[in-house]
């Protein structure tokens, strides 16, 4: 009797295969917490911490979740700016676990920016 | 495993270990916990990067934001600036040598862009000690496909279609050598993978079995059952313990999950596999030798034919194959022979791992498709040679491989442009040598190394080194007498002939090419008692110019033997009868002054004791030059 059958070889590669994402290059899209001093002191981990539990909850693994520094409005904190392929990035502002959630589900998985939240769309030109 | 949004590829090859990649590991998961940051971002410890001369070495995922020449120190700030607040940290990357700007990512730094993974696909990409890593990277797919819907003639075909060739030297190919072996009636029947790396220089398979040692358990397993073997061994030097380490892992973890053992996955084949441990003696490395060494006889080769594959362990049909080779023997199933031929040249297909080491700027591992030009290799991948200096040759395929001259630097390497220059590929030792290398040293060297490891059976071997290493000594130590090269041409071609094993057949192969290129080197060692790359110590005298020289101390300091006279505002005289020609003084002299010489082939000019340095005077400086008076 074999200790390990051809499916259950598979049921196991398969299972692996969701711990290694972030090492397959394609991404459909990025959120970017904003994690200066102002931000970090606003809340900005629980922000990352939100959007990372809505990534494994949703079995999303073309998005990536990354940090970037201060975006300058600091009284606006916790900030996010979530940037989708093929369309304009949209920077959040004020921000909770909660509306972190929504976003998350209406921007990122949906394709609507949550326009209630947003600050603006675009990003700042560079000189 | 939860979602995260970095993950740090620590790479953890023998390399970076021993540069402190573990007190980096833990440093790394000191500081995430410190921050409260293991949830999000992970520590994956890697096999060997590749990019050896600058590790310690951090890859992050997925940014593929490149650190290198890592120290605990930097790690607080890194950990803060970058996996905190997300701002990389450019002062901790790759600055290319001889450049002014940083490079940030993995894959814009010329030493990795040129380069063709295959065998090391998995390299710094995975956690080698984890078969889950291996599985997530469709590992042991291979395998599913041989057992579902292949024969083992099948496999044998696709092997010999694709071209594949032994990666241990000779380059025999490996379908083949795999027929033979299933063609006899004999059982029962072994698979060996040979990871007896023994050339100076060389660390393919040390690198390979530390970064992805499942790629050669899968590739061992296809092998034996195409053969019908039911029993493999890897033989493997104990100086390799790391990779002794995670290749014996690998064998318990795929035991346990059944992917060697008994009834492997339902399909009725039985497979096992043990390591066997050679103690690093360099003829291990030929293949009946290493079969006598895992009978427990002592190292000696025999004669061939019957060649293993009929008459092998214990008698037994036997197929050795390289590590590397085995490694291969996956993909071309996966991807199919075709994919396989269409990579690499006419008579060499696929890719090869070099180890480039020397006078080269980027030392590291690298794999290259078959083909590539020594200059792409040399310039390209290993970014030039240091300190603005001449390329001279290259020598492959260690003590058994020749030297290939500057002038060949647009060969494209394979198996048989290798041999027409007088070389080979061997296992895959890449040595860069620059002006200051003696040719006549070089082939001295190699050859002190295979005298040493020569078993000592046969005479042609044993004293024919002998020979040919007491003319090079005597060459480069001024002792060299008309004739000695046509000697050294004589007896090299009667030691290939007349040797028993690839150990004494190719050990002339170092002095015979540079003869061939540099035949002017001997001559000029032999007749003007000067070497002219001014690296023999018999022939070679250090020097002060006194016009040069502005009595600054520090060869009089650093000299260990204390053999430079001179005090302060005093230019310097090496007494040349004290001197032991160690070199410190040459180091030391400041590049702005230059005052010590090496001479080579001409009487040392002598110097009066207690001349007045002249100072240069200010107008005379270099601009934005500052000599302390």
């Amino acid at each position: 009797m074999a200790k390990l059958t051809l499916d259950e070889l598979r049921q196991k590669r398969a299972e692996a295969q969701k711990g290694v994402y972030l090492r397959e290059g394609e991404f459909r899209g990025k959120i970017i917490v904003h994690m200066g001093t102002c931000g970090i002191a606003a809340g900005a981990r629980s922000i990352v911490a939100a959007f990372l539990e809505e990534l494994e909850r949703s079995g999303t693994k073309d998005i990536q979740v990354t940090t970037s520094g201060c975006a300058g409005l600091c009284s606006k904190e916790p900030m996010a700016t979530v940037e989708m392929r093929n369309s304009a990035p949209v920077r959040y502002g004020e921000l909770t676990p909660e509306k972190a959630r929504k976003i998350f589900n209406d921007h990122v998985v949906g394709g609507t920016a949550a326009a209630e939240y947003a600050l603006g769309i675009g990003s700042e030109r560079g000189a | 495993m939860p979602a995260r949004r970095i993950e740090l590829m620590l790479c953890t090859g023998t390399g970076c270990v021993a540069g402190g990649a573990l007190h980096i590991k833990q440093a790394l998961e000191g500081e995430l916990a410190r921050h409260g940051l293991p949830d999000e971002v992970s520590v994956v410890p890697t096999g060997c990067n590749g990019f050896c001369g600058q590790g310690p070495l951090l890859v992050v995922l997925p940014d593929q934001i490149f650190y290198s020449s890592l120290k605990t120190d930097d790690i607080p700030f890194l950990v803060q600036e970058h996996f905190l607040k997300g701002r990389p940290v450019p002062r901790l990357m790759f600055l290319p040598p001889e450049k002014k700007e940083r490079i940030p990512l993995l894959g814009d730094i010329p030493f990795f862009k040129k380069q063709m993974l295959l065998v090391l696909r998995n390299k710094g990409v995975i956690d080698p000690e984890k078969i889950t890593e291996y599985l997530a990277r469709d590992g042991y797919t291979a395998l599913e496909k041989v057992f579902t819907s292949m024969s083992p003639e099948d496999v044998i075909e696709e092997i010999t279609r694709s071209g594949l060739r032994g990666r241990g030297g000779a380059g025999f190919p490996t379908g083949v050598k795999w027929r033979v072996c299933r063609a006899e009636k004999k059982t029962p029947k072994y698979i060996i993978g040979n990871c007896d790396e023994g050339d100076p220089g060389a660390y393919m398979d040390r690198s390979l079995m530390e970064s992805d040692p499942h790629a050669v358990v899968e590739g061992i397993t296809i092998a034996a059952f195409a053969i019908g073997a039911s029993q493999g061994f890897v033989y493997i030097r104990t100086e390799y313990p790391l990779a002794i380490q995670r290749l014996q892992l690998a064998i318990e973890q795929a035991r346990e999950y059944g992917l060697i053992g008994k009834d492997i996955l339902g399909f009725g084949f039985d497979f096992e596999l043990e390591i066997r441990q050679g103690s690093g003696a360099f003829v291990c490395g030929e293949e009946t030798s290493l079969i006598h060494s895992i009978e427990g006889e002592s190292p000696e080769p025999r004669q061939r034919p019957p060649f293993p594959a009929q008459v092998g362990l214990w008698g037994c049909p036997t197929v050795i194959n390289n590590v590397e080779t085995l490694a291969n023997v996956p993909q071309i199933i996966s991807r199919g022979a075709d994919w396989f031929a269409g990579i690499g040249t006419e008579t060499s297909k696929g890719t090869k791992i070099f180890s480039l080491v020397g006078k080269i700027n980027n030392t590291g591992l690298i794999e290259v498709p078959m083909g590539i030009t020594l200059r792409e290799i040399i310039h390209d991948i290993g970014g030039g040679i240091p300190g603005g200096k001449q390329f001279k040759a290259v020598q492959t395929g260690g003590p058994s491989g020749g030297c290939i001259p500057s002038s060949h630097i647009d060969l494209p390497i394979d198996y048989e442009s290798l041999k027409e220059v007088g070389s080979m590929m061997g296992s895959g030792g890449m040595i860069v040598m620059d002006e200051d290398t003696c040719m006549v040293d070089v082939s001295k060297f190699f050859v002190q190394f295979t005298n040493d490891e020569s078993c000592g059976k046969c005479s042609a071997c044993r004293d024919g080194s002998d020979a040919l290493l007491e003319v090079l000594t005597r060459i480069t130590e001024g002792e060299g007498r008309e004739g000695d090269v046509e000697f050294l041409e004589e007896l090299g071609a009667a030691v290939k002939d007349a040797s028993m094993c690839g150990l004494g057949t190719t050990l002339p192969n170092p002095v015979l090419s540079t003869i061939r290129y540099f035949r002017d080197e001997y001559e000029a060692h032999i007749k003007e008692k000067r070497c002219p790359a001014k690296a023999c110590k018999s022939l070679t005298a250090y020097w002060i110019d006194p016009k040069l020289c502005q009595a600054c101390l520090i060869c009089m300091r650093e000299c260990p033997g204390q053999s430079i006279y001179g005090e302060k505002n005093i230019i310097h005289v090496i007494e040349q009868g004290k001197c032991t020609k160690c070199g410190v003084c040459f180091d030391v002299c400041p590049p702005r002054f230059d005052a010590v010489k090496k001479l080579s082939g001409v009487p040392v000019p002598s110097v009066e004791h207690g001349i007045k340095v002249e100072r240069k005077k200010k107008g005379d400086r270099l601009e934005g030059e500052h000599v302390q008076a």
